[in-house]
Formats: structure tokens, C-alpha cells, sequence
């Protein structure tokens, strides 16, 4: 916080943003930053019971992680983690922008930010047709690669064929294991529940564009950009993780 | 806590929280700590209730062997349901989202929690985890257990999704409590006040805090995949798609543990509160005491294998969890020395707080101990699933974490409308509560060492004595429950007025009028030493203590102000 920076205040001598049983913007800022740190542990634990049966399953059955991860394409998931890596930019750019009070710079980098989260999930919607197309799911709707050779996967929804004819994923060479469907369990289980937190990113940055066109943040007020921000960067982080552990195994 | 200047309008006369603002919309949107406690209170006092009813439902049927009132399938919904409902919508909010929210702030001398926004939500996600739980109801119920294991949640046609997401609902009014209560302990203490100045509750509630954090969120995910499991199958859970039944008790014991403690150690901090003021006496081991919140909140966290000593998990495991297990009696018995080194030369009065505290060391010290039986593998597989077990952990759960909780409810009362109880009919609804209790529990340790298994609809002819003792034991507990329901809803009308400090306790709560006003000080409190009772004399023409050398405390009526 800039010392030249006046705190705006309201007609009571009484800074503007701060709640009445705060004594300052600073106890204000720091209890907020800290709730949001003690919520993202949370959110680690969250993610990290569903981490703990991934690691669990992998260890009891490898082979099966091995063979099903080349189900997947690799170089969506590529491209989805460089989509999320320069989203965290254009995210911690933001927060830059609006404690310095650069409103038009913050919409922009806050508008990018939304988008990039955009294309992410229009990629893994484009991967989840592929897999559905393909029945590569979980459970008793799994179906193995060798009951397709005929093109006509009876999983395939309307869009199955086109889907299919644009799959890049060539077919692993070593013999199918026995349930493969569990992979895909985790996979959906894992990939739905972080695009779940994406979807509620974004409905968390859209909030702050619209308070940042009504130019709520400036040097004195930054806090809701700030832990916006640091959620974003978790969810990017765990991305950063699922991506090697489920695309990279073979 | 420039509070005096910005807030006179605070002081008109006799305007406290509960009657300003007023209407409905006022406690439906209001920030206020105090009021979301209320509005906790009479939610989870609804839930007991509903739990309650169904334990009566179950001691009726366990009457006889064979079928007394209902069939065997809703003698499954109605145990479960009990069990549920009061580990969910009761226990585990009781103390913290109830007394915790009112009287958390006021002992810190502020003004509020960190987040009110945050804790009015954690309210209203209760309420709709509470009418999703209902639902679930209303559709015929779960038949599970509490404990819902797999491979049989996901095989039965009850209502075990909605069940689990009315849990998982309810996960996130704990965590946003949780979350709130620690940053307000951090951020709004006041700069006079250290760590070891607080009161013990504080102490024990961010121990809770700690627990909801890291706890509830590994519940929520594995209840989330029983869901998605029963829904979708997805085969993680279900040996039959090569998943693992075994790994979901794993998760779920994780969590539900440390939920144990989650429970327990608010109720331990009440204790620490009702012994010190009801003896007078400063508070022996207060760095021990504080510190074994935390050993506890821990430790819990490393043991939940040894609700699994059956389940073939290896006998090294099971002897390493049964070392761990008994580690966590060691912070627990800090305490238990602690309040009886307290007590040692004290003058005890026998007000009715102190019943409970009372209750709450014997009963919680027979729950400790059986405990011991349980932690040792040996002693454990003879005993597993019986009703030694149901004792076992309703002398803990019931001996203490409730009556801890009516302690704390008779102690704040007073301080919460501002109006005293008949101590007398406090004694008889103790009385009728307490010797129920024990009239129902302690029979079934023995009928449980004797092989009576939990959960079955139907017993040997040689257990019915005990289980006859046990129900009539039930209904007279329930008895007197609704005696003291009643005696406190009259105090509401027809009691005395409380002054502002009734029982000469030293924390910050007491310095406020009864009941506070809207923005809880209307001058700084004096920050001292949570059991510095020195502080404080008996005045006995304003019926209370108050500060020596001192203005009076506001007691909201202009009274005391000189």
C-alpha cells in the first residue's frame, strides 16, 4: 500500500470499503488475504482425498494407468496448460493493475483472463465428445478400444463419427488390462471437478470486471482482485498437476 | 475499537440486539454475530429434537425382541436417522456455529467475526443442507447407518445421494465457521490481549477450527464420489468393477474421527470456563490446557484406522494405530488433572453450569476410559460392533459434548436474553437429564460385553432386561429434556432480569450489558486476563459483579452508567 495514497472517505470521516468492525484498511486487507489462504488449504484437501485414491489405484494397478493414459490426447492437454499458464499471467497482471489504479489496463488483462479461461474448457469439451464418442468412459459404460475396429462405436452419440474421424490418439500397441474403466473414473471424476472450479473462476473474474468498469478498485482497495487472483492460481496449479499425471504416464 | 464515538446511537435506552432492528427480514439478512447464534441455536435445538424423536423411536422397539412397534427395514431408517441427524445437524454445529458465534467476538472484545457475510451464509447453506436432509426424509429415508459403507450405501434403494449431499452441504457451513473463526481469533484480538489471555473456549474453538478446515473438505470429496459412485457407478468403491470398499472407509474415518474431537473439544473449552468461574479459582495449567486443544485436534487426525481393526487391515497397521490411539488419552487426561487441580480448594458453587461441568468430568472420564478397551486391539475385536461401543461413545458424545453444550447454554444464557432461569427447576430438569442418561447408557456396556451386537432389530430373551432398564432410561432423559426446554422458554417471559454479570466471570463477555447491545461494547472493554477474578465484586444490590475501582458495567438500562 502506497503511503501517498489517500483512502477515500465517506461523509463520517470513515474510509469508504471499510467494514465498521475493522479499526483499519490494513486489518481489513490481511484478515481478508488470510481467509482466503485458510479457504485454498481447504480447497487442497478437497482435491487432495481425490489425489489419494489416484495414487492409490495407480499403485495397485499400473498397468492399467499405463495403457488408458494413451487413450488420451496429450497435446490437448499441452495445449490447455499453456492456455491456463498465461491466464495466471494475464490474472497476477491483473491484481497489479488494480492496485495501481490502472482501470482500463485491468479490464483488458481481467477480459483475457476470462477468455483464456473460455478457450480451456472449449478444449476439454472438444476431448470430452472425443472420449464419449469413443465410450472411453467409466464403470459398465467403458468400451475397450478393440470393439470399435468397425468404426461404429456403439457409444457414439450424434457427433460420434466427425469426432471420431478427428481423433488424433493412435491406439496403444500392449494388450488391454482388465478394467481400464477405472481410469476414466478418476479421469472424469478428477477433470469435472477441476472444470468445475474453472467455470467458477470465471463467474468470480466476470464479478470483478463488472466492479472494475464501475471502477471500485484502486491503490486504497484491491482485496477481492487479490484473493480472485490467488484462487485462479490454484486452480491453474492443480491443472499443472493433473496434467502430467494422467496425459504423460506412458 | 473506536467503537464510542462512531456508534452513540447505539446507546439508547434498553435497545439491545434482539429487539433492534426489529422484523423478520431484520434476523433473516442480518450480520450480526449474536443473532446468527441465535438463529444457529434454535436450528440445531429443532435437529436435536428430530434426532431425539428418532432415538425414542429406536428404545421403543428395542423394548422386546422381535417386533414391538415397527418392522425391521424402518428400524434401519429410524437408527440411521438418528444417528445422522444428530452427528450432522446437531453435534457438530452445536457448540461452535451456536455458542461459539455469539460469545466468540464478545470475548475478544470486538465487534463482530472477520467475515459476517461469510458466517450469515454458513447459516442459510445449514438450513438448506437441513431441508435437503428432510427431504431425504419425506422419500422414505437412509437405512445405511451414519457411517454410510460401501458396498452396501451403494447397492440400497434409499435415499443415500440426497443424504450425502445434504452432508456435504453441510460440510461447507463448518468450513465457512471454521475459516471465520480462526482469522477473527488472528486479526480482530485486541493488541492488549496475548494468546495466553484469552479465554480457554478460544483456545478449544480454534482447535475446532482447525479440525473443520482440514477435515470436512477430505468428507466432502468422498461423499461426493459415494454420490457419483450410487449415480453414475463409476467403480472406485465397488469390488465387482475392481474397485475398493475398504479404501471408502478410509476416507470417510479420516474425516470422521477428527469429527469426533470436532465435538468433544468445544465442550472442553465450556469446561474450562464453568470450572475456573464456578470455583473462583484461577485456572490451573493454562499453557497445558490450551496446548492439549491443539495435541488433540492433531492427534486425531492419526488414528481413524482403529475404527477398522476388523477390516483386514494388516496387524502392524492396526498395532501402530492402536499405539497412536492411545497417545490422544494422554492431552486428554492434561486437561481432566487440570480441572480438578482447579477445583482442589476452590469455593465450588453448585450453580447450575456447574452441574453439568460436574456431569461432564464423570461422565466424559467413563467415556475416556471404556475408550482405552476399545484403543486395544485385543480387547477391541471382542468388543467391535456391540453395544459396549454404542455406550462407549454416547458417554462421549451425549455425557460430554451435550452436556457440555447445556453447560454452556445455561452459563450464557442469561448474558444471551438477559433473563435468569429458576434455579430449581434447572436442578430437577439436571436431575431427570442426568440419571436418565446414565440409566440408559451404563446397562448397555454390560449387555454389550455380554455379545449383544449394535445395530439388530433383534436380541437374545437374555438381553431384554437390559434393554428394558436402557429405554426407560431414554424416556426419562427425554422427560427431562423437554423440562428443561420448558423452564427455559418460560425464563424467556417470565424470568428475572440478569444483570450484566450474574456468575463474577472474568472474560470479556461479562463487561456488556445482557443482553448486548446491537454493536456489542458501548465503551472499550477492559482487556485483562480471562480468569483475573480479582477484577470482580459481588455487588448484591444489582444482583451481579461488577469491575472494582471501576465504572459499573453497562447493563442497558442507564442504570449503572454514573
Amino acid at each position: 500500500m502506497s503511503d501517498s495514497y489517500t483512502v477515500p472517505k465517506d461523509a463520517h470521516g470513515h474510509p469508504m470499503n471499510l467494514q465498521h468492525h475493522f479499526d483499519t484498511p490494513l486489518q481489513q486487507f490481511e484478515s481478508g488475504k488470510m481467509g482466503m489462504w485458510i479457504f485454498l488449504m481447504t480447497e487442497i484437501l478437497f482435491f487432495g482425498g481425490i489425489f489419494c485414491a489416484y495414487s492409490i489405484f495407480r499403485a495397485m494397478h499400473p498397468e492399467i494407468f499405463h495403457y488408458a493414459s494413451q487413450l488420451l490426447d496429450w497435446k490437448m492437454g499441452a495445449i490447455n496448460t499453456v492456455v491456463l499458464i498465461c491466464s495466471s499471467l494475464t490474472m497476477a497482471w491483473s491484481v497489479r493493475c488494480a492496485q495501481l489504479g490502472q482501470k482500463q489496463l485491468l479490464i483488458i488483462m481481467l477480459s483475457l483472463t476470462i477468455a483464456l479461461a473460455g478457450v480451456f474448457m472449449a478444449v476439454k469439451y472438444v476431448e470430452y465428445s472425443d472420449k464419449f464418442a469413443h465410450g472411453y468412459l467409466w464403470g459398465t459404460h467403458y468400451t475397450s478400444p478393440s470393439a470399435h475396429d468397425s468404426k461404429e462405436g456403439h457409444a457414439a452419440g450424434q457427433e460420434g463419427e466427425h469426432a471420431a474421424a478427428s481423433s488424433a490418439v493412435s491406439l496403444p500397441d500392449s494388450p488391454e488390462p482388465k478394467n481400464v474403466h477405472l481410469f476414466f473414473g478418476i479421469y472424469f471424476f478428477m477433470t469435472g471437478l477441476h472444470g468445475v472450479h474453472v467455470l467458477g473462476g470465471m463467474i468470480a473474474i466476470g464479478w470483478l470486471l463488472l466492479r472494475a468498469v464501475k471502477g471500485h478498485f484502486g491503490p486504497g482497495y484491491a482485496t477481492p482482485v487479490d484473493a480472485v487472483g490467488l484462487y485462479w492460481h490454484l486452480v491453474d496449479l492443480i491443472w499443472i498437476f493433473l496434467f502430467p499425471l494422467l496425459y504423460l504416464i506412458a | 475499537m473506536s467503537s464510542a464515538d462512531t456508534h452513540v446511537h447505539d446507546d439508547h435506552e434498553g435497545r439491545n440486539y434482539l429487539n433492534y432492528p426489529r422484523g423478520f427480514l431484520s434476523w433473516a439478512f442480518t450480520l450480526d454475530h449474536k443473532r446468527i447464534g441465535i438463529m444457529y441455536l434454535v436450528a440445531v435445538l429443532v435437529a436435536f429434537f428430530l434426532g431425539g424423536m428418532f432415538a425414542m423411536l429406536v428404545r421403543a422397539e428395542l423394548l422386546t425382541p422381535g417386533k414391538t412397534i415397527m418392522d425391521a427395514d424402518q428400524y434401519n431408517i429410524a437408527f440411521t436417522m438418528h444417528g445422522a441427524i444428530m452427528i450432522f445437524l446437531f453435534m457438530i454445529p452445536a457448540i461452535p456455529a451456536a455458542l461459539g458465534n455469539f460469545v466468540l467476538p464478545l470475548m475478544l472484545g470486538a465487534k463482530d467475526v472477520a467475515f459476517p457475510r461469510l458466517n450469515l451464509l454458513s447459516f442459510w447453506v445449514y438450513v438448506a443442507g437441513t431441508l435437503l436432509a428432510l427431504y431425504s426424509l419425506a422419500v422414505g429415508g437412509v437405512d445405511t447407518g451414519w457411517t454410510f459403507y460401501t458396498p452396501y450405501s451403494t447397492t440400497t434403494n434409499t435415499a443415500v445421494i440426497s443424504v450425502t449431499m445434504a452432508a456435504f452441504i453441510l460440510g461447507f457451513s463448518s468450513i465457512f465457521t471454521g475459516i471465520n473463526f480462526i482469522v477473527t481469533i488472528h486479526k480482530l484480538r485486541p493488541k492488549e490481549m496475548s494468546w495466553f489471555d484469552m479465554p480457554l473456549f478460544l483456545w478449544s474453538t480454534y482447535a475446532t477450527s482447525i479440525i473443520q478446515i482440514l477435515g470436512t473438505p477430505v468428507v466432502a470429496i468422498t461423499l461426493l464420489l459415494l454420490a457419483v459412485e450410487k449415480g453414475l457407478k463409476i467403480g472406485i468403491f465397488d469390488p465387482a468393477l475392481g474397485g475398493d470398499p475398504v479404501l471408502f472407509q478410509h476416507f470417510f474415518w479420516f474425516y470422521s474421527h477428527p469429527a469426533v474431537y470436532l465435538m468433544i473439544l468445544p465442550a472442553m473449552g465450556i469446561m474450562s470456563e464453568l470450572i475456573t468461574c464456578f470455583g473462583r479459582k484461577r485456572i490451573f495449567g493454562y499453557k497445558a490446557i490450551a496446548f492439549s486443544s491443539v495435541a488433540i485436534a492433531v492427534i486425531g487426525f492419526l488414528i481413524w484406522g482403529h475404527h477398522m481393526y476388523t477390516s483386514g487391515q494388516s496387524a502392524l497397521v492396526g498395532t501402530i494405530f492402536s499405539f497412536l490411539t492411545s497417545i490422544v488419552a494422554i492431552p486428554s487426561a492434561i486437561k481432566a488433572f487440570n480441572w480438578m487441580a482447579t477445583l482442589y480448594k476452590a469455593s465450588v458453587r453448585f450453580e447450575t453450569p456447574m452441574l453439568y461441568a460436574f456431569s461432564f468430568l464423570w461422565l466424559f472420564l467413563i467415556g475416556g476410559l471404556t475408550g482405552l478397551f476399545l484403543a486395544t486391539m485385543a480387547t477391541d475385536v471382542h468388543l467391535h460392533d456391540t453395544y459396549f461401543i454404542v455406550a462407549h461413545f454416547h458417554y462421549i458424545m451425549v455425557g460430554g459434548a451435550l452436556f457440555g453444550f447445556l453447560g454452556g447454554l445455561h452459563y450464557w444464557w442469561p448474558k444471551m436474553f438477559g433473563k435468569m432461569y429458576n434455579q430449581r427447576a434447572a436442578l430437577v430438569g439436571w436431575l431427570l437429564s442426568f440419571s436418565g442418561f446414565n440409566l440408559t447408557f451404563f446397562v448397555q456396556f454390560w449387555i454389550g460385553q455380554n455379545g449383544m451386537p449394535r445395530r439388530y432389530y433383534n436380541y437374545d430373551p437374555e438381553f431384554q432386561l437390559g434393554n428394558q432398564i436402557s429405554s426407560i432410561g431414554a424416556f426419562l432423559s427425554a422427560i427431562g429434556f423437554f423440562f428443561i426446554a420448558a423452564y427455559l422458554i418460560h425464563s424467556l417471559v417470565k424470568g428475572k432480569k440478569a444483570s450484566a454479570n450474574p456468575w463474577g466471570a472474568a472474560s470479556l463477555e461479562w463487561q456488556t450489558a445482557s443482553p448486548p447491545i446491537p454493536h456489542n461494547f458501548s465503551e472499550e472493554p477492559k482487556v485483562m486476563f480471562a480468569y483475573d477474578f480479582q477484577q470482580w465484586e459481588l455487588k448484591s444490590e444489582e444482583e451481579g459483579y461488577v469491575l472494582r475501582d471501576s465504572r459499573p458495567p453497562d447493563d442497558g438500562s442507564g442504570e449503572g452508567r454514573g
